[in-house]
């Protein structure tokens, strides 16, 4: 399967939705297997189908004043916060060359993200029930994606820098009274954005190629 | 006349809330245009068109559950 790696580097949200649209038409239209967008954002909050506005618990004046954008995506899932210290993975893949099951799907993803955590000695774990990846009870990793014609868009977030966790006190993370944690958080060092995005790009294209 | 059917989705999926019709009755759809969203936990799914034709009916609106299977709406 030939996956194109785009780096987007810190980017504004809806510049990347957009990268995901025009991917996702080239991929339908046959001339590419898929793609793998990684980036960072800008603070912005994101609704999926699946939020209320009430999982948002500061109003829009506040959000303003602190230059956050919110924005309603096809997605699925309730409300997350993407910050610079996340590491942010668009999978535009077709499922059609992999496999078309939806929960299938959601844990490749799933393990792509325990795979990688554990390569930096953080054991990433499955909750029954709640999607993402926990370690000891608290959220590091959230997934929310969308299929149309069998491909993928949307994706997943993993919490890198411990300084950047702060505004999930702005909203109810997935619609849930959960705690979140970051990568630098439960190792107690120092980690580059850009190290753990090369260890997740590798990860997943070796995952790939082995289904 | 066709059925919408809501396909399978993926092992262990039993049901999908249906969130988004892209089209009202007596609409002529293209075969293969988006025509329904479906949503589960933390995935949306446009479910194309089986054909070109009119939407007859609508028979499992948003905000509804459907189960793998059922008809959720008509094509004449």
């Amino acid at each position: 399967m030939r996956l194109e790696i785009i780096d987007l580097g810190l980017v504004d949200f809806k510049a990347s939705w957009q990268k995901q649209k025009e991917l996702f038409q080239k991929i339908k239209a046959g001339l590419l297997d898929g793609a793998i967008i990684a980036c960072r954002h800008h603070p912005v909050i994101t609704l999926g189908r699946s939020s209320s506005r009430k999982n948002i618990l500061v109003s829009p004046e506040e959000l303003i004043r602190k230059g956050i954008v919110t924005y309603e995506v096809e997605r699925g899932g309730d409300v997350t916060y993407h910050g610079p210290g996340q590491l942010v993975v668009y999978p535009i893949l077709n499922l059609n060359l992999l496999k078309k099951d939806i929960r299938w799907y959601l844990m490749f993803l799933e393990e792509l993200i325990i795979q990688s955590l554990a390569s930096f000695g953080v054991r990433g774990q499955r909750i029954k029930g709640l999607t993402g990846v926990w370690v000891s009870g608290r959220k590091i990793a959230s997934i929310g994606i969308a299929v149309s014609h069998w491909i993928t868009f949307h994706g997943l977030s993993i919490n890198i820098k411990s300084d950047d966790l702060s505004n999930f006190s702005l909203i109810r993370p997935c619609g849930a009274d959960i705690i979140v944690t970051s990568l630098e958080t439960e190792i107690g060092n120092v980690v580059c954005v850009d190290n753990f995005k090369e260890k997740l790009i590798s990860q997943f294209l070796l995952n790939a190629d082995s289904n | 006349m066709t059925n919408i059917i809501l396909p399978e989705l993926g092992e262990g999926i039993k049901k999908a809330m249906v969130s988004y019709w892209y089209f009202k009755p007596d609409d002529f759809i293209k075969e293969n245009e988006d025509l329904v969203e479906l949503t589960t936990d933390k995935a949306t799914f446009n479910l194309p068109s089986p054909c070109s034709g009119r939407l007859k009916e609508i028979i499992i609106p948003e905000g509804s559950l459907a189960n793998i299977g059922d008809i959720l709406g008509t094509l004449d």
